[in-house]
């Protein structure tokens, strides 16, 4: 590489690729998204966890959770349906039996949760506040309050200010709350959450979806709808992205369908601060350390010295 | 486990609709144990978009091309074309890139301990079996009983044999050995064998129906199962089975690619498991 290339934030390996917000400093902007990694364990015989900006972990709630009847999952075209129904091992399962792993490795654990009544949401975020080793953590709040009829707290304005200030007041560290595109309009959401005390925002969570089996005229999913991920979620994550961070001052980590490292540069372009990969992971465990390749080698070829000289570039 | 971005050796229809194909596999075939499976995407596009899980049906070495190049290692599968995955799959030819993910899954646990082996396979639920198979004629007598539809169902016969294994064929329309289920066939060894430990792999009806066998006889039964897998390697949790004990107040699910997909049959809720069959699911082999 050229002398001339080594501007400030590059180094001698190449362009720098970290990145800061909320109160976070990331090697580099790319982690998994919630439920698509488990708890790290899982793919650490396939890539170096060390590689990644951040480890995201599955939905945790206070309590385990069973989780849905099956079929869980459906492929649909450039993407698939899920419907899990939350199962995880629960805050004090995942403290003994998964955190000493995480621990070990050089990367921030983001922990990723959610509870079905304000109730659960406060317990659940003073537990994790007692835990040393976890970084932030990311409120889910796709989730329905049992007490109140069902309505999802990320759909609704009120209720989704109501719970980010309640799990503020009991967490002091960095707060990502993570929304859902299941909305007429996720700038109100995302104005009433930063209101509410949140330090970034992720976004988006899964679209809710419909696959029919047409010989048993049944839903292919046994819940009925499911969540849908992958590439064919991306033109539409990418746009919430883009109103979001125009709408609020807050920095946004996008997510939805990203499999290469163009992806990820359409989010960072249209205003995020990081990013994170999902359904790829499944369909190739290398899909985030060739991500990190490959924004390194695009700064590269564009003469960009950091990656953060590229967020919010968009030319509209 | 591994994965691998590889080539294939060699891909050929063995029966209508069946292929066999060796893929270069460094890494991958000599870990390998009887009953794990692959992960399987033929190219990096978005359709179909999730890689496709495959019992692997053996492994080995070839012979290099060229003297001092390594020796190929190479695992074998052996596939059924049932929808757009498969029908990709059966274009292939020798030295296309594919990508392999594994070995992954729990496989058999090997009960040689001297009583009779008895191996049951459904149509293409006999893949894991031969693996397995070699393993067991090393020490055992070890007898294939082998059901399909009909006649271009049953594969691999001859493979079997030359292993030293007796085998058994039975089709539903009488086409090729008995006529009948393969149930019937095991029904009439356990009388003859009630000391057998029995392993199985087939579509759900089949592996129900032999469960009902086993059961009272208090006869030893280990099952390959199938589910529905986005990952494979336990982290979607997509592909779960409910375990013995399961309820609503103490769930017990079991990840199928990853505590699976061989589960000792008193590690399942078969109530639960029956319910599925009933309402249709995994009709297809
Ligand atoms: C552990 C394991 C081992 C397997 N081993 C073999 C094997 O050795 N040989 C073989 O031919 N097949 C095997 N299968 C099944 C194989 O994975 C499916 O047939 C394949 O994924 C179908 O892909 P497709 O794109 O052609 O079909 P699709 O177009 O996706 O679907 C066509 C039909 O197949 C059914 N189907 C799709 N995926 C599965 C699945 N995972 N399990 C059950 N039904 C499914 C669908 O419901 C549909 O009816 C195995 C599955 C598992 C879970
Ligand atoms: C199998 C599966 C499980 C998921 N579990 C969670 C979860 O526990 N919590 C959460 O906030 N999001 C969950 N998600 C949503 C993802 O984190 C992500 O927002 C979504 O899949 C879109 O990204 P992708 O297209 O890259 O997969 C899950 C997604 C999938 C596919
Ligand atoms: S296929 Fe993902 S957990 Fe089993």
């Amino acid at each position: 590489m050229s002398e001339m290339l080594l501007s400030a934030g590059s180094t001698a390996d190449g362009p720098d690729l970290a990145v800061e917000f909320a109160g976070l400093r990331l090697k580099n902007p790319v982690m998994p998204a919630s439920g698509t990694f488990g708890y790290g364990e899982e793919y650490s015989p396939y890539m170096d966890l060390n590689r990644l900006g951040a480890i995201v972990t599955k939905g945790l709630s206070l309590r385990p959770k069973a989780g849905n009847p099956t079929p869980r999952i459906a492929e649909t075209n450039g993407g698939m349906l899920n419907a899990i129904g939350l199962q995880n091992v629960g805050v004090d399962a995942f403290v003994e039996q998964k955190l000493p792993f995480l621990k070990e490795v050089q990367t921030p654990v983001i922990v990723n949760f959610f509870g079905n009544s304000l109730e659960e949401y406060g317990q659940a975020a003073q537990r994790l506040s007692q835990i040393d080793e976890i970084a932030a953590v990311e409120l889910n709040i796709s989730c329905p309050n049992v007490k109140r009829g069902g309505i999802v707290f990320g759909t609704d304005p009120g209720a989704a200010a109501e719970v980010v200030s309640l799990v503020r007041r009991h967490f002091n560290k960095p707060l990502i709350v993570k929304l859902t595109p299941n909305v007429t309009d996720i700038t109100v959401i995302a104005r009433a959450v930063e209101e509410a005390g949140a330090d970034a925002i992720s976004c988006i969570n899964t679209l809710t979806g419909l696959a029919v089996d047409i010989r048993r005229r049944r839903p292919r999913l046994a819940n009925g709808t499911g969540g849908l991920s992958g590439p064919a979620l991306r033109p539409l994550a990418v746009r919430m992205v883009y109103q979001v961070v125009q709408a609020v001052s807050l920095p946004v980590i996008g997510v939805g369908g990203i499999m290469s490292a163009e992806d990820a540069l359409e989010f960072l372009i249209a205003g995020a601060h990081a990013v994170q990969v999902g359904t790829a992971n499944f369909v190739d465990p290398a899909a985030m350390i060739n991500i990190v390749d490959g924004l390194k080698q695009f700064c590269q070829e564009e003469g960009v010295a950091g990656i953060s000289e590229l967020i919010g570039t968009l030319r509209c | 486990m591994k994965n691998i971005k590889t080539t294939i050796l060699s891909n050929q229809e063995v029966s209508p609709d069946y292929y066999r194909m060796k893929i270069l596999a460094p890494g991958i075939s000599d870990l390998a144990q009887p009953g794990q499976f692959v992960m399987f995407r033929a190219q990096a596009t978005d359709e179909p978009l999730l890689r496709r899980p495959f019992g692997i049906f053996q492994t080995g070495t070839l012979p290099s091309d060229c003297d001092g190049l390594p020796d190929k290692e190479f695992v074998e599968i052996l596939y059924k074309v049932v929808g757009r995955g498969t029908a990709i799959m059966r274009e292939l030819h020798e030295g296309d890139r594919v990508e392999v993910l594994g070995p992954l899954g729990r496989g058999f646990e090997l009960a040689d301990d001297g009583r009779e082996q008895i191996l049951v396979g459904g149509g293409i639920g006999l893949v894991p079996l031969y693996m397995l198979a070699s393993e067991l004629v090393k020490k055992n007598k070890v007898r294939l009983l082998i059901g399909g539809r009909s006649r271009k169902d049953v594969l691999m016969v001859t493979e079997f044999e030359r292993l030293g294994v007796e085998t058994y064929v039975s089709t539903d329309d009488g086409t090729l050995g008995e006529q009948g289920p393969v149930t019937q066939v095991l029904e009439r060894k356990l009388s003859k064998f009630p000391d057998a430990v029995v392993y199985a792999c087939g579509p759900m009806p089949m592996l129900e129906a032999v469960f009902r066998i086993c059961q009272p006889r208090q006869v030893a039964l280990q099952v390959s199962l199938e589910a529905f897998m986005a990952c494979g390697v336990g982290a979607c949790l997509g592909c779960v089975v409910k375990g013995a004990g399961h309820s609503e107040q103490q769930p017990h699910y079991l990840c199928t690619c990853k505590e699976g997909p061989v589960f000792r049959a008193e590690e399942l809720d078969w109530e639960l498991l029956e319910k599925r069959v009933n309402e249709g699911e995994h009709s297809h082999e």
